[in-house]
């Protein structure tokens, strides 16, 4: 069974709260529930990137639908997670263009360096490696996403400073 | 150099921002449209320029626009499709990072030939960092007076939002991905009703790609009849290409159609060459879901001629020999790269992209995968490859959407062409234990043991 105790302190922020309405704005007034994916990212970003069912209970309540509309799109779109995550998730493309530049060699010295295996976030929940579908980057290959941004033509050496940068908190993670 | 329509100013320093667009000449194509064509005369520019759509599926553009239901009047949208997905294709990130204000022109310009009022950018929850930028674009745009009431005076009124997914490929299917911007489960519909008829909102609705919609502002600016000129045949016009793999220069290329295979990918203009020099062993011309094709058929047809980058000469004899120009996503393999890994990899791929909706897909794409993986992790069986084929067979053609015809023809095409290097997996597990199998031995100097073998 997959764990769902997870807990976590909800809080919509006034700020939040305005980014909200101008989403639900773009919208025809009856179409509400439009604006359900782009609330869940601003949602997720504001609550380290999870979404506990307590939180997308939240999400149907400020879109006046039922909470089982916003559970079924949680679960089917990848991007959102409903478990506590690794703070910096690398999320390594692991289709066929980006293994052609090595891609999968470098995964394995990545999960070494830190001491992981994929999907496991590192004890002090710092780190968690991932691979994931194509990125969209087959040009810039090997590459993987961290945070709102990609980081590109990847090497080990690009790989230890990025763990040291993000230990050093001179990584951006949201684009706000 | 040949022709550049999309990225001709890709150069011009600051080409990002509305200030320096503008100075360039952009936004010119709505001046011209609003002042001085009908919203049926743009759609007639279109029709004649002999655009295709350029997400994959290579419909001609101004005939979709020309289905949308105007005697209903309902309120009608024009959708941008930049849920850009299909391995091997990265164009359309490519031209809303660099030059956003071109969509957005051209959204603003194609939405006044449709009649819509209300349109929308779709663009793939990945690419968060190019949403920021195409928002950010279109507060530039409106506060320069080129969307909201009364455009320019000429009493056309229009909205336009980005809305950003959540990660699923299946949102590049044109129905579900209005599913989605409805904020729903990106199941595709079941067609008819066509969205032009019945789209967003049950609203009639046109969704096209980005670098199609990109295309209209110079259409427009100088005519459909220019615009038919360049290209070759019915493959008119430039398109984006999106190159990775074994080559020495990847990235995003604009060509004319109708460009040599051998120049596009020999000329230091264009690709370089290999990377290494190593042998040239395949190509995907046109993103993952269409067929790979042998060295021997890359540079020239069944036919002897020459292969050419067009709609028509990259499908020239058919799945046998030939494949798709697709989404333009060429990818490039030398003789270290194994067709039944990179088979197995695209199997997995779509699998996990299934939306589940249709069994032979949902079902068929995750045993593709799993007979793959033991064939390409020595535990293979003989009756392996008719199986595969068998499964392929039996998915393609039998489900809502083209996700199901995506995933069986890679794995057709790589049996089709490949057949000797899946018999030397599932003869010679012990040859293939190492991920990187063919780096240390490409498959060609080993292939004489599947051919003795049958002897």
């Amino acid at each position: 069974m997959e764990r769902t105790d997870y807990k976590q302190e909800i809080n919509i922020t006034e700020a939040l709260m305005v980014r909200i309405n101008e989403l639900i704005s773009h919208y025809p007034e009856d179409k509400r529930k439009s604006a359900l994916l782009p609330v869940l990212h601003e949602v997720q970003d504001a609550h380290d990137n999870w979404l506990s069912i307590e939180l997308q209970d939240k999400v149907a309540e400020i879109l006046h639908i039922k909470p089982v509309e916003v559970y079924e799109v949680v679960s089917f779109y990848t991007m959102f997670n409903r478990r506590p995550i690794g703070k910096y998730m690398f999320e390594f493309c692991q289709t066929s263009p980006c293994c052609l530049r090595g891609v999968e060699n470098l995964m394995d010295y990545t999960c070494e360096k830190l001491g992981v295996k994929v999907g496991e976030p590192t004890p002090d929940g710092m780190f968690e490696v991932r691979g994931v579908e194509c990125l969209g980057a087959c040009g810039y290959a090997p590459m993987m996403q961290l945070g709102d941004f990609y980081q590109e033509h990847l090497t080990p050496e690009k790989i230890d400073q990025l763990i040291v940068n993000c230990r050093d908190n001179k990584i951006t993670l949201h684009d706000k | 150099m040949s022709q550049k329509i999309l990225l001709d100013k890709i150069n011009v320093p600051g080409i990002k921002t509305y200030e320096v667009y503008r100075r360039e000449g952009g936004y010119a194509s709505v001046e011209k449209a609003l002042k001085t064509l009908t919203p049926d005369e743009v759609v007639e520019e279109v029709k004649t320029s002999g655009l295709r759509g350029r997400g994959g599926a290579g419909f001609p553009a101004g005939m979709k626009w020309s289905f949308i239901d105007k005697k209903s009047g309902k309120p009608r949208h024009l959708v941008c499709n930049a849920d850009e997905s299909e391995p091997g294709t990265f164009k359309d990130r490519f031209l809303m990072e660099y030059i956003p204000h071109l969509l957005i022109e051209g959204m603003i310009t194609s939405s006044y030939a449709l009649g819509a009022n209300l349109s929308y950018i779709y663009i793939r929850g990945e690419y968060m960092w190019v949403y920021k930028i195409l928002e950010r674009a279109i507060a530039e745009a409106k506060n320069a007076g080129w969307l909201g009431k009364n455009i320019l005076g000429s009493g056309y009124d229009l909205e336009l939002y980005v809305q950003i997914g959540g990660g699923a490929y299946i949102c590049g299917e044109e129905t579900a991905l209005i599913e989605s911007l409805e904020g729903k489960r990106g199941n595709p519909r079941i067609k008819p009703p066509f969205p032009a008829v019945s789209g967003l909102w049950a609203n009639p609705t046109v969704v096209n790609n980005v670098e199609t919609i990109a295309t209209v502002p110079w259409i427009v600016n100088n005519s459909g009849a220019d615009y038919a000129k360049i290209g070759i045949g019915r493959s008119t016009g430039t398109k984006l290409i999106s190159a990775s793999g074994h080559i020495k220069n990847p990235g995003v290329y604009e060509i004319e159609l109708g460009l040599s295979v051998h120049e596009f990918m020999n000329s230091d203009e264009y690709l370089g060459g290999m990377i290494d020099d190593r042998p040239l062993k395949a190509f995907v011309p046109g993103g993952s879901s269409v067929p790979v094709l042998p060295a021997n058929l890359i540079y020239k047809t069944a036919n002897n001629e020459d292969r050419l980058m067009s709609y028509e000469s990259l499908s020239d004899g058919g799945f046998a020999t030939g494949s798709m120009l697709g989404s333009g996503g060429f990818i490039v393999y030398n003789d270290t790269a194994c067709i039944v890994r990179n088979t197995w990899n695209f199997s997995r791929f779509y699998h996990h992209e299934s939306c589940g909706q249709c069994s032979p897909c949902r079902e068929g794409t995750g045993w593709l995968e799993k007979v793959l993986h033991r064939i390409e992790n020595g535990h293979g069986r003989e009756e392996d490859i008719e199986l595969l084929w068998s499964i392929q067979s039996r998915i393609e053609g039998n489900t809502i959407c083209p996700l199901g015809d995506a995933a069986a023809w890679p794995v057709a095409a790589a049996i089709r062409h490949f057949k000797d290097e899946f018999e030397y997996h599932i003869r010679f597990p012990e040859k293939i234990k190492n991920r990187d199998h063919f780096v240390a031995e490409p498959f060609e100097k080993v292939k004489h043991l599947v051919t003795k073998l049958e002897v």
